[in-house]
């Protein structure tokens, strides 16, 4: 077959068309102009100046979590690469996939610290799935297609491909875009379980009396919320979603349990440390999950699907492991699942629920956050994309925005990176343009990213801001209140005028300082037909409750003290 | 308890290799004993037996679970517990005079695999290929003459298996393991 004579560049922005790719982001640079120069010819790509490559990584993290698509970002070399890089690691925690592509020097400069030479795949092979140093213009399209198939295939994750300039200059034939990835052996996921694995699973959840299901990303990943939610009423399971799983299973369904963990609610915590058989569906048992090892469901047997196979074991021991797809795991196991009513251990975990609700608790004068984040649950049905910042904000969202829509709720879990909420909430909308998106933001983590609003102003993407302003690093302060006496250290982020900087940047910026105008400050944003940032002067003493202090576990519970109070009953789940 | 584990893998032999896989090692907190790579019979990979010291029980799956994930790695095989030939090369530079000279040629004619390779007025080079085992013995006989430098290449390993494995190849250690690995 003969080709065109393309330039290496072309042969990129090819590659992205043919896999359909028409929204990246980035930021240009010295050592990958040559790919900006031919961008310029591609108008079905969109490119999204974005004003730090932080801001590029995150925002396709946020695009790929919110459509399933694989997030495309693109850096020049050195500075440029490296600032790209938390946003690598935090896409490889949440398993995202993401395909970064940056500049490099030319190749014969590579190993002289030529300007802006950064050794780029040897700082991220801890942070990417895999990455390549591409070193000829005809290897480009095999690259990107295995590029793009390890990103998103499995566990997905990020793929970085450094592209040295001369490389993306250089005149080679272009025979087209490969359809098939062929040589790939060191590349082969487990998609479909082994028979033997399915059948011990089996076998444990229908002699267990006591089963949870713990519900993670790799459910959202394989789509099998439909599978996931025939199991669970199949079996009459209740279900705990993890951070990351929020909206695998449906917020309002009677076996949804809220999350567990070192914020999660009380019962749901009761519930695992009760229960004798957890089943966890495409998560890793993060330590916030399971504190102290020893003490993590000590009656239980754990059964563990994943389709990694390097999760089954990492953290807890899986007495039946399964490695696959959640999807075609679910599958295989629904049909040698028993039908079961389940009476007795339902009404316990009942009980646990009543005896143990996740309340909101209401301040006078100013509001909580907790409250601000019920509200906009209830005004927008449980319906928006949420995206957040990570610290008590993060914690109180993920116990109060209940819902039922797959992906809708995105956050920065495993790595934990202040600062995703600004990008990745441009990300999620650009990707979902008729969706609501509300980025719950923490005041400090929302300037670390605030150069991000000239970019969404320039996209008009219409994301509504919510920074629950307590004027401090809140989680650190929780801490240090809760771990340190109260000796605080370094807490105070007082930024500038939120009001006034939304104006800056050309958007609606609202002030609430009183609970009564929280309602009416949400309902402006939501009419508003372009970005708004509502700064929410909100209580600073509130802590997230319940607490299981890190590495240990549901007896050292600490329940808010409030809520204890109350006469039970009287407080409302 | 921890063990010693004796890993075979099939990785392409691409420039960065050896750094992805030692990267992997180290950040996983492994302990790599000795790690040998080289040709292997098909021109586009390498082979690596790699020993890994002190696995914990609980990180056997791990070990080689993770180096599967690797993608340049195209076939990961837990030997330990299989029939396997293992060796491992010895150069050995003891210090000896025309006294002594003639003990140490005797002590090598108890090894197989054993010769002197260079000989000086103070000193010879010993050369000896076998299981870790007989270069230890003969490291320990040679102690007293005093060793004055050591190169040893870390161990090489075959399966018996007649089956050669295939691409894509994994042979972890039992998946369900001992009750003790629970927590
Ligand atoms: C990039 C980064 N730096 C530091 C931390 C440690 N950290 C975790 S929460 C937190 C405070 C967050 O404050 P804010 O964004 O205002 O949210 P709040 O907890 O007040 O809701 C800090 C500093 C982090 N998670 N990420």
């Amino acid at each position: 077959m003969s080709g065109r004579m393309l330039a290496g560049g072309e042969f990129v922005c090819e590659s992205l068309q043919a896999e359909g790719v028409d929204l990246v982001f980035g930021v240009p640079g010295g050592a990958i102009l040559p790919l900006y120069d031919h961008i310029l010819k591609y108008p079905s790509i969109h490119h999204v100046l974005t004003r730090h490559e932080q801001g590029a990584a995150h925002a396709a993290d946020g695009y790929a979590r919110a459509t399933g698509k694989v997030g495309v970002c693109i850096a020049t070399s050195g500075p440029g690469a490296i600032n790209l890089a938390v946003g690598l690691g935090t896409s490889f925690m949440d398993s995202t996939p993401i395909v970064a592509i940056t500049g490099q020097v030319t190749r014969p400069a590579i190993g002289k610290d030529a300007f802006q030479e950064t050794d780029v795949t040897g700082v991220t092979i801890p942070v990417t799935k895999h990455n390549y140093l591409v070193l000829s213009a005809t290897d480009i399209p095999r690259v990107m297609k295995e590029a793009f198939h390890i990103a998103r295939s499995a566990r997905p994750g990020p793929v970085l491909v450094d592209l040295p300039r001369d490389v993306l200059q250089e005149i080679d034939e272009f025979t087209g875009y490969p359809e098939t990835v062929d040589d790939l052996p060191g590349f082969r996921p487990i998609t479909h379980p082994d028979p033997i694995q399915v059948e011990a699973a089996a076998e444990l959840i229908n002699s267990a009396k006591r089963p949870v299901i713990l519900a993670g990303r790799g459910v959202l990943v394989a789509q099998a919320e439909k599978e996931l939610q025939e199991l669970a009423e199949k079996a009459q399971i209740p279900v705990i979603p993890t951070l990351l799983g929020i909206g695998s299973f449906p917020g309002n369904h009677y076996l949804y349990l809220s999350l567990m963990g070192m914020h999660g609610s009380a019962f749901a915590n009761l519930v695992v440390d009760e229960c004798d058989l957890l089943v966890n569906v495409g998560s890793r048992f993060d330590d916030r999950i399971i504190g102290r090892v020893a003490d993590f469901a000590p009656n239980a047997k754990i059964v563990h699907l994943n389709i990694d196979r390097s999760a089954i074991h990492q953290n807890v021991f899986a007495d039946a492991p399964v490695i696959g797809d959640a999807k075609n795991s679910l599958k295989a196991l629904l049909p040698q699942v028993d039908k079961q009513t389940r009476t007795e251990w339902l009404s316990r975990v009942d009980d646990l629920r009543r005896e143990h609700p996740l309340v909101v608790r209401d301040f006078d004068g100013k509001p909580s956050t907790q409250y601000v984040i019920k509200r906009i649950h209830e005004l927008t049905n449980g319906k928006a994309f949420i995206v957040t910042g990570v610290g008590q904000h993060q914690m109180w969202a993920a116990q109060h925005y209940v819902t039922d829509r797959p992906n809708s709720f995105i956050t920065s879990g495993g790595l934990g990176t202040m600062g995703y909420e600004v990008p990745a909430a441009m990300g999620a909308q650009m990707g979902m343009p008729d969706e609501q998106v509300w980025s719950i933001c923490g005041d400090a983590g929302f300037q670390m990213t605030l150069q991000e609003l000239a970019t969404i102003r320039d996209e008009k993407a219409p994301v509504k801001f919510a920074i629950m302003n307590n004027f401090h690093h809140g989680m650190v302060r929780q801490w240090q209140t809760l771990f340190y006496d109260k000796r605080y250290s370094q807490i105070d982020t007082t930024g500038p005028d939120f009001v006034k900087l939304a104006e800056a940047y050309g958007m609606l910026g609202i002030r609430v300082e009183d609970v009564k105008d929280v309602d009416s400050a949400i309902k402006r944003a939501q009419d508003h037909d372009g970005p708004v940032i509502v700064d929410f002067l909100v209580e600073i003493d509130e802590l997230v409750y319940p607490m299981i202090p890190a590495g240990q576990s549901v007896n050292e519970m600490v329940e808010d003290p409030w809520t204890q109070q109350q006469p039970l009953g009287t407080v409302a789940r | 308890m921890t063990m010693r584990r004796v890993i075979s893998a099939l990785v392409h032999d691409r420039p960065g290799v050896l750094n992805r896989v030692a990267s992997m090692f180290r950040r996983r907190g492994f302990n790599i004993a000795s790690l040998t790579v080289g040709h292997s019979e098909k021109p586009e990979f390498s082979r690596m037996t790699i020993v890994v010291d002190n696995v914990p029980e609980s990180a056997l799956w791990q070990v080689t679970s993770q180096l599967w994930n690797v993608v340049d790695v195209v076939e990961v095989m837990d030997i330990t517990d299989e029939d396997y030939v293992a060796r491992e090369t010895a150069l050995i530079k003891v210090r000896a005079n025309q006294e002594n000279r003639g003990h140490i040629v005797e002590i090598l004619d108890l090894f197989r695999g054993a010769e002197v390779v260079s000989v000086s007025p103070s000193t010879v080079i010993l050369e000896i290929t076998g299981p870790t085992e007989q270069v230890e013995s003969l490291l320990a006989l040679l102690e007293p003459y005093g060793i004055l430098e050591l190169m040893r290449t870390g161990l090489v390993a075959l399966t018996k298996d007649e089956e050669v494995p295939q691409d894509g190849e994994f042979r972890g250690p039992a998946l369900v393991g001992a009750p003790s690995q629970r927590r």
